[in-house]
């Protein structure tokens, strides 16, 4: 496949990994940001291949981890609801609120149907105007455009059984609040490069100035990531911190312009709450008051207030990069995919799944 | 996080910005996709598709670019090589 | 950490209810099976086919019901399905096939011309498997207590050989033998999957293997097990194989033969190739040195990986960039992802 088999190929990835080698004169402690390069970097082991001393720290871009118990409750609590259907993206479907998940509220009874794209949802709703379709809108800023654009294709058709439950999550402000944390040790970051097709990389230029902190626009073959770590190692070793792009092919300084537009004109930021870590302000995004009818927490009577997570789990440590997996007591033993404690383990893009998967738990 | 794969555009339909959809091969495989987002794209560009939506189209001479920095280092660690 | 046995959090300890990932041929069906079925019933549930001695002559027997939707899917249907799988069955036993009886569950409401394209459909499977349906069952429920029709095939076989194939008899230095692409069936039908529907010319792989697979057997070839590749796909084979036989499997990635548009419509579900459903594919665990053979005797053969010694039973991969890493078992069924 064009575009993709040369981001695979052995001998470009053995020579980005020699040249890491002679960059590196000493240890760095570099976080990619997003799900999908930790998948792809255990999924082909590119970690193996990289110098001692040089270690991958794995951030909390996986939207599926992040959303906080009470929302998925909320959803399920919809799907139970007469009348209406929760038409989810694959991703949620196993993540466990805090009684439940979305599958098993299924085997029980609960209306949950899985879609693609937010147009199938909408396109489900005209085709089903007796039942009610709530679209469980979780994403990070790469999938809030697909979403905006379906909300406004609702209301042009006039649609008043499509609503959606917002669950979106926004990147630069959590990257803030984990580099600004006492805790952190993060020397380098690798950013999320399909985040930044949409929303360019301007806002990453005032956190690598605040934190010094080179970052790299990053994509996800395992090529991209060595470039990636190459470029990163290059000014860490070189005393800089800028903001670089590797994945040049796909994100362009100022991103998307047509989809942030919509976005900006149909929403606005809010505080959130990211599971495992906490509120982060203005991190995550409600619709204006314009389209706000189409908020399904405004069209239904849910239920509020906050749930607790379950304390064994350190998720939250590991969503910041402060432990890895297999450091938490309960990793491969009390919690598995199977029966997760943290969305971590849970979502496929997940920090403790994928080293779970990926056979971690065995070295 | 996001999963997005390049695919190249066939056919194109519709005209309104906001609705046009266009037939994307993945190798070999087809699927519409939304691009509403990328005004500019036509058939034979490749354009970046993440749930449903065509996000980017990639840039050709950025891609080769990549790769010849690459190669340079290849290059080199080849000779060195027996 | 004291008592952590009183304090285990976790929310979701048991599952009361039967979840779809219970079929879905990963851990939580192989936790079904040994905790639910194994434990109470007495089966032979580490091989597809038990084997039986019967006056004198050694038979192979197994059975399988098949659900899949759509009924119909690019290059098969539920019907071919249902004699393929079974006559495959049958096949790792290292059995020549010799009958099959099938079983229908009906929906109330299927129209007769869908059952008659599905019976037609068996009847000339059986026919080019060379096998007969010799016997059947005839249920119907009410509408919506099915999905159209469900199938179960049961097959008898005779055992061409005297030893036996069991992952027991896998060892040391035993290379893997795969004998076609990966991935074709799965993505065939998640093609005709309503609301995912892409354009593709993926056909299902679905076939029966056993002329292959006995061909191996009456080359001389040195089989100490066969495995063909269902739900779970290629990993999940091979794991339970390398569970079972507490042996150390050792795959390489780029020997595994998976089509562009097989790949790319992985790519786009966020599947990996290694875990998604085949219909006429099968492993065979071939004593060393015979491997190449065993290959090219199959059309689309490959040896794809070895045994590198006994003890644990864990499966690794040389991925595409030449790092290695662990194969395990999914949790259930892959769902298409965007993340």
């Amino acid at each position: 496949m064009k575009h993709l088999d040369e981001y695979r190929d052995a001998g470009r990835a053995r020579a980005l990994a020699a040249e890491i080698a002679r960059t590196a004169t000493r240890p760095w402690r570099i976080m990619e940001i997003c799900g999908g390069q930790t998948h792809a970097i255990l999924r082909f082991g590119i970690d193996q291949l990289l110098p001692p001393g040089l270690e991958l720290v794995h951030g909390p871009g996986c939207p599926v981890c992040v959303t906080p118990l009470e929302l998925i409750d909320r959803a399920i609590e919809l799907a139970q609801t007469p009348g209406v259907v929760l038409a989810s993206f694959g991703d949620m479907l196993r993540v466990p609120g805090s009684k439940t998940d979305l599958l098993a509220a299924r085997a029980a009874g609960a209306r949950v149907a899985m879609v693609y794209s937010p147009l199938e949802a909408v396109r489900l709703a005209g085709e089903k105007q007796d039942q009610q379709i709530v679209f469980f809108a979780v994403g990070f800023e790469t999938t809030v455009p697909g979403v905006a654009l379906a909300v406004r294709e609702a209301r042009r058709l006039g649609l008043q059984n499509f609503s959606i439950l917002p669950a979106h999550v926004l990147v630069p402000p959590a990257l803030r609040a984990i580099l600004g944390s006492p805790q952190s040790r993060i020397q380098g970051v690798l950013a999320a490069g399909h985040v930044c097709t949409v929303e360019g990389y301007e806002d990453y230029e005032p956190l690598a100035a605040d934190f010094g902190v080179p970052v790299v626009v990053t994509g996800f073959e395992p090529v991209d990531l060595l470039q990636g770590i190459l470029l990163c190692v290059r000014q860490l070793e070189q005393g800089r911190a800028e903001v670089e792009n590797q994945y040049a092919r796909a994100v362009r300084r100022e991103g998307n312009r047509e989809a942030k537009a919509l976005v900006r004109e149909m929403f606005e930021p809010v505080d959130r709450k990211w599971r495992g870590i906490g509120v982060i302000p203005s991190s995550g995004l409600a619709l204006r008051p314009a389209w706000r009818e189409f908020d399904a927490e405004a069209r239904f009577a849910l239920s509020t207030g906050a749930v607790e997570e379950p304390s064994e789990c350190i998720s939250g440590l590991v969503l910041q990069g402060a432990k890895k997996p297999y450091e938490c007591a309960a990793f491969a033993t009390r919690c598995t995919p199977e029966r997760p404690l943290g969305a971590p383990m849970v979502s496929s893009e997940g920090a403790c799944a994928a080293y779970y998967r990926y056979g971690r738990h065995h070295v | 996080m996001c999963l997005a794969i390049p695919g190249e555009i066939i056919e194109i339909t519709g005209a309104d910005p906001l609705t046009r959809m266009a037939r994307v091969s993945f190798g070999g495989v087809v699927r519409e996709a939304s691009l509403a987002y990328v005004p500019e794209a036509k058939p034979g560009d490749y354009v970046l598709v993440h749930a449903g939506f065509a996000l980017q189209t990639i840039d050709e001479e950025e891609a080769r670019r990549t790769l010849e920095l690459i190669a340079q280092m290849g290059g080199a660690e080849e000779e060195g090589a027996p | 950490m004291s008592d952590f046995a009183l304090s285990c959090p976790a929310p979701l300890a048991q599952h009361d209810r039967v979840l779809m990932a219970h079929g879905g041929g990963g851990r939580l069906m192989r936790e079904l099976i040994e905790r639910m079925f194994a434990a109470r019933l007495d089966p032979q549930h580490e091989t597809d086919a038990a084997t039986l001695a019967l006056g004198g002559r050694r038979l192979a027997l197994t059975t399988d019901s098949f659900v899949v939707r759509p009924i119909f899917f690019p290059g098969g249907d539920i019907g071919s399905l249902a004699v393929h799988g079974t006559v495959n069955d049958l096949a790792m036993a290292g059995a020549e096939p010799v009958a099959l009886s099938a079983a229908f569950i009906l929906e109330e409401g299927l129209e007769m011309e869908t059952l008659s394209r599905v019976v037609d459909s068996m009847a000339e499977a059986a026919r080019r498997a060379g096998v007969r349906i010799v016997t059947g069952d005839t249920k119907v429920v009410e509408r919506g207590h099915a999905d159209q029709l469900y199938v179960t095939t049961t097959g008898v076989g005779v055992l061409i050989h005297d030893g036996e194939l069991a992952p027991w008899r896998v060892t040391e230095g035993d290379e893997v033998v795969l004998s076609g692409d990966i991935g074709r069936h799965g993505m065939a039908v998640m093609s005709a999957r309503e609301g995912l529907e892409f354009e593709s010319e993926i056909v299902s792989d679905s076939a029966p293997v056993h002329r292959e697979a006995l061909g191996l057997l009456s080359s001389g070839i040195r089989v100490h097990c066969m495995r063909d590749l269902t739900r779970g796909g290629l990993a999940s084979a091979v794991i339970e194989i390398a569970r079972s036989a507490r042996a150390r499997v050792e795959l390489d990635e780029t020997r595994i033969p998976v089509r562009e548009d097989v790949r790319a419509a992985c790519e786009l579900l966020g599947f990996d190739p290694l875990y998604v459903a085949n219909e006429g594919r099968f492993i065979a665990f071939v004593a060393e040195g015979d491997g190449e053979r065993a290959a090219a005797l199959l059309p689309g053969g490959a040896v794809i990986g070895r045994v590198k010694e006994t003890g644990a039973g864990v499966v690794t991969l040389r991925s595409l960039i030449g790092a290695e890493r662990v194969l395990d078992l999914l949790s259930g069924e892959q769902l298409p992802r965007i993340c």
